[in-house]
């Protein structure tokens, strides 16, 4: 059983979106907790409470699902999974019932097989639109299902014509309510997975649709954007916003210089689009392929990784120095800092926790650190017009589309990331470019940025940043090698899926202030015996737990640094990435995530040898200087829960 | 509003505290005892033991438990509760005390539906009596190790928060909406608490029964349906109005006493019963024959069975909570093809299609409510066919 379902207790979601608990210890009469039970013939044995449909599993019966996700609470709600149970009545949902007493279980049956049926054509009788024109052809669960259970005409008719408006208003999330076959994975998504709760049924039976408060558009009400939603919808009632033909369009334009950087993510999981593994690595590959289709240059958004530990570690070493020897009240009240690299977190704070903004980095992301460079460093060292540059994004993220529509983001004097795709999308690019993208030969990111380094990878994982970040603050304050403290640098406390985790790091000696930070800091002589303590979370239901221990005076409030990603696993995780998605496809992204780090030849930030030609020829006042403080920099805005 | 009954009902005749003041003295275990040995089953319609249900939360190992009294009445046809609350609350009152002394629960909640607001101060009332006369509160009849009050609830006006775990999640402050079974709420319910949720004749009789002993009760009705039961007739009969028979009473019997002798069927169960034609009115209202929380709606000669169908469904397509496929979708479909039938626009093959999706909804929806909505068109259906097929649309 996953994490979330044995969280199901504490989680936000009614009863009535729950499995039965039991506890393997106080049944009587079953030794060691366990109990037998008769699958077709076949008879296991399982831990009490084991739901029929997971001991089907394990003997390899295929049990079909719509509103069962492996990530969310267990609803027993679309009632497809219904199988036969001896001595009762009714048929039960395999999902939701859990074996307690031996029984004696039937999956096909005639009934069955007739109740499936009839569920089936019920739900295509209030499912509109044609499979063809789907952005979900090919990988929608309803459709599999159709096909599965010989779906061969409507039984019970199909709707003609629309009755729900699509809402376009998010720049990251469409919800085409036409689709949506109320499942409710996207409600318990948003309410127990993120703990933000958009999403919830309203009305009363076939008036039952899925709605946002006071059913206005995404735009306007607290959605994160972070389209978990999405990863978790088994049709195409919710996706994300598509730019795709726009991209193209620009492409094409013989006119404009296309550009696109790839995040570390995408990377790791757009094989899936091709049948590959989850956890194949695709980067060479996939550079190939995007030069194939048509971009001019091709860039590593870990470039700007980098770039953000250095700005980043710098505001925090600040922030220390002027809150521990300058005893600054102000900045010291401002730590914790928060990472500020994922724009769903981000989005989270100011609507839930706009009083404590103040904390959070005021370093862009490396997605937007990189658009203010390409239209500005970039061009003016390729001597392109800037406003002839289309600055496209690849990232495993839906809220990176929002983020790049930020109206603040225009620091280059344009927009400064004209697009942002995802995963998915750039996949279906490469399909339609007829590009089978495995078989590519391997090439290189396109220069001034070049390779970046194994820091600038890990950020795709939960936990990433700031191993980066501790791998750049050891070297740059002690002068000593990483390696010599973490056994092959890697840091294994941050590491992992574990809601929310702590780590603390004593600093026995210092050495000399490197060049780069020479201005900010006269020497290091003040961290000599100091703690740094750091947390880390992913999911923005962690991210709740994680500010209400600071706001309550926990052990994260005692922190220095605290990385937040807004997405279960970290970017991996990201609402744009390939569907489906559970835990076991995250750990193998993240495998494939850790094994380029160890590959990289260069493994720490600072020693990017791009990143210190950034700061000679361009950012010359050094990190969080003048300039980087106008390109790399942001400010956020108090949103609040209450939208008017 | 005044709620009306017929005749003499059994709860005028008895001394609405005289069980509590018995079961005062009685040991936990012997009260439930003697509500098994009555062997009365749940008054709402479902008809499980009371006690067994009584008997599992008193055997659940927790700190905290609940007694609930489903006063969510919403059963088409179904107003008997209503003349209780009104006529007889302080033997409700009292029922729910002695469950709480039963099963060690410190407090007892009404559910009342929304409808029945206009009885909330009359209630609260008696409630305050008895809080003055020590039969509420701590130390209950002087026995300081017994204290139980009762609170009231307000419903919001959904069909659905008549089944219990969607009144508990009601009542939690959710969406009411069907929880998954097991666990059962005398296990976890309200709050995850052990939790009895019996309906308002059931606590009613709970305390006569206590007053005159289980011998009384089960020496009336059948020996698998015992006691005296209320009844709600209403439709095409001379008297309509809340009447007390004994269990087991056949249909023709009761439609003597009630002045609907001429009636083409009988509704037993209310919306979600059975369609009882003319022909099958030797059968009992009886848990082993036709269960049945007390709604008899008579139909006279002229009805049309269609348009009762109709009724009926349009009334479960509102209802249903939304949750389950089967009765979301199962129930328009029907209503739809009862409307197809009105018309003669719908073929054998479609009707044919239509009861195997009825019993699909009957064996496949979440709760009770899915899995009896199609149960009046399936009889009307089989019962009544000639009447309901070869409709030209004029």
């Amino acid at each position: 059983m996953t994490n979330s379902i044995d969280n199901c207790s504490s989680c936000r979601s009614p009863k009535s979106m729950k499995v039965h608990e039991v506890s393997t210890q106080t049944q009587t009469g079953q030794i060691g907790g366990q109990v037998s039970l008769v699958i077709d013939g076949k008879t296991i044995k399982v831990p009490l409470g084991t739901t029929i449909l997971e001991a089907c599993r394990t003997l390899n019966i295929r049990i079909p699902t719509l509103c069962y996700h492996e990530d969310l609470c267990v609803a027993g709600i679309c009632r497809i999974c219904v199988v036969e149970v001896e001595k009762m009545h009714t048929l039960q949902a395999a999902c939701s019932f859990p074996v307690t007493a031996p029984i004696v279980v039937h999956t096909h049956t005639r009934k069955v097989r007739h109740a499936r049926r009839h569920i089936l054509d019920l739900m295509l009788s209030d499912h509109y639109g044609e499979c063809y024109s789907c952005s979900r052809n090919g990988t929608c669960e309803l459709q599999t299902l159709a096909q599965e259970y010989g779906v061969d005409f409507y039984r019970f008719g199909h709707p003609s014509e629309s009755t729900h408006k699509v809402d376009r208003s998010s720049h990251s999330v469409v919800r085409d309510m036409d689709k949506c076959i109320l499942c409710r994975r996207c409600v318990r998504t948003c309410i127990d997975l993120q703990e933000v709760g958009v999403l919830e049924a309203i009305n009363r039976g076939d008036h039952t649709k899925i709605s946002t408060f006071m059913d206005k558009q995404l735009a306007d009400v607290v959605c994160i954007n972070c389209g978990q939603c999405i990863n978790r919808c088994p049709t195409a009632a919710l996706k994300a916003n598509d730019p795709t033909d726009d991209v193209w369009a620009a492409i094409d334009d013989p006119d404009k210089h296309v550009v696109i950087q790839t995040a570390p993510s995408p990377r790791a999981a757009i094989g899936e689009c091709f049948d590959l593994e989850p956890g194949t690595p695709m980067t060479w590959q996939m550079n190939t392929a995007l030069r194939e289709c048509g971009f001019d240059a091709v860039f590593d958004t870990n470039f700007t990784a980098d770039l953000t530990i250095i700005e980043e570690g710098t505001e925090l070493i600040l922030r220390l120095y002027k809150a521990l020897v300058q005893g600054d009240q102000k900045v010291a009240e401002s730590l914790p800092q928060f990472t500020s690299c994922s724009p769903g977190w981000v989005k989270y704070i100011e609507h839930f926790y706009p009083d404590y903004l103040h904390h959070v980095s005021s370093a862009k992301s490396p997605q937007q650190m990189f658009g203010a460079l390409i239209k500005t460093y970039y061009a003016k060292k390729r001597n392109i017009d800037p406003s002839k540059i289309v600055s496209v994004a690849l990232m495993p993220c839906s809220a990176k589309k929002f983020e790049c529509n930020r109206p603040e983001m225009v620091d280059s004097g344009y927009k400064d990331i004209d697009y942002g795709l995802t995963t998915r999308e750039l996949a279906k690019m490469i399909h339609e470019a007829g590009i089978d993208m495995p078989k590519m030969e391997k090439s290189d990111f396109d220069d001034p940025f070049g390779t970046a380094t194994g820091s600038g990878v890990i950020f795709g994982a939960s936990g990433g940043v700031m191993e980066s970040a501790l791998r750049c603050v050891v070297e740059l304050v002690t002068g000593e090698a990483v390696e010599n403290i973490f056994e092959n640098a890697r840091i294994e406390p941050v590491r992992g899926f574990e809601g929310t985790k702590l780590a603390e790091l004593t600093f026995d000696k210092v050495g000399p202030v490197p060049d780069l930070l020479k201005h900010l800091v006269p020497n290091w002589d003040w961290m000599k015996g100091v703690t740094l303590k750091v947390g880390v979370c992913h999911g923005t239901a962690n991210a709740k737990k994680v500010m209400d221990d600071i706001i309550a005076g926990g052990p994260f409030s005692k922190c220095h640094f605290i990385e937040f990603m807004a997405c279960p696993g970290g970017c991996l995780g990201g609402g744009g990435q390939p569907i489906p998605t559970s835990e076991a496809i995250r750990a193998a992204r993240a495998r494939a995530i850790y094994a380029e780090d160890e590959s990289s030849t260069v493994r720490k930030s600072h020693l990017n040898p791009a990143i210190l030609d950034v700061y000679h020829e361009f950012l010359t006042d050094g990190p969080c200087g003048k300039t980087a403080h106008k390109l790399l920099h942001t400010h956020y805005i108090r949103r609040g829960k209450y939208i008017m | 509003m005044k709620a009306m009954h017929q005749g003499d009902l059994t709860f005028s005749s008895i001394d609405p505290n005289a069980g509590l003041k018995r079961a005062i003295q009685m040991k936990r275990i012997d009260i439930i005892g003697e509500i098994s040995r009555s062997k009365m089953r749940g008054r709402g319609g479902a008809g499980f033991p009371t006690g067994t249900k009584w008997n599992l939360a008193a055997a659940a190992v927790a700190p905290k438990k609940y007694i609930v009294c489903n006063a969510d009445e919403g059963e088409p046809g179904t107003f008997k509760d209503r003349v209780i609350l009104q006529e007889f609350a302080d033997l409700v009152f009292a029922g729910m005390t002695i469950a709480g002394k039963a099963i060690n629960a410190l407090e007892g909640i009404v559910y009342l539906r929304a409808e029945y607001t206009y009885l909330l101060s009359h209630l609260e009332a008696v409630l305050d009596q008895r809080r003055k006369a020590g039969l509420l509160g701590s130390s209950i009849g002087g026995d300081e190790s017994f204290s139980f009050d009762i609170t009231i609830r307000m419903g919001s006006g959904a069909y659905i928060c008549g089944e219990e775990t969607a009144l508990i999640e009601s009542m939690e402050g959710f969406r009411g909406e069907p929880r998954n079974r097991p666990p059962y709420p005398v296990d976890t319910g309200f709050m995850k608490h052990p939790t009895v949720v019996n309906n308002v004749e059931t606590f009613a009789w709970a305390a006569c029964i206590i007053a005159r002993g289980a011998d009384w009760f089960n020496a009336v009705g059948t020996d698998k349906s015992t006691g005296y039961k209320l009844f709600s007739i209403s439709g095409d009969v001379q008297r309509p109005g809340v009447y007390e028979f004994p269990m087991g009473i056949m249909v023709s019997d009761l439609l003597k006493e009630v002045g609907g002798s001429d009636a083409k069927a009988v509704q037993i169960g209310g919306a979600s019963g059975h369609c009882v034609p003319a022909s099958e009115f030797s059968r009992t209202c009886a848990f082993e024959d036709m269960s049945t929380g007390g709604s008899v709606i008579v139909f006279g000669p002229l009805r049309d069975m269609l348009d009762i169908a109709e009724n009926f469904l349009e009334f479960f397509v509102e209802e249903s909570c939304g949750q389950c496929t089967p009765c979301r979708i199962g129930n328009v479909k029907l209503l739809e093809g009862v409307r197809m039938l009105k018309e003669g626009t719908c073929s054998m093959t479609y009707l044919k299609e239509l009861l195997s999706l009825g019993e699909t909804m009957q064996l496949a929806s979440k709760c009770g409510l899915g899995q009896s909505s199609p149960n009046a068109f399936l009889s009307i259906v089989r019962h009544f066919k000639p009447e309901i097929m070869g409709r030209v649309n004029l």
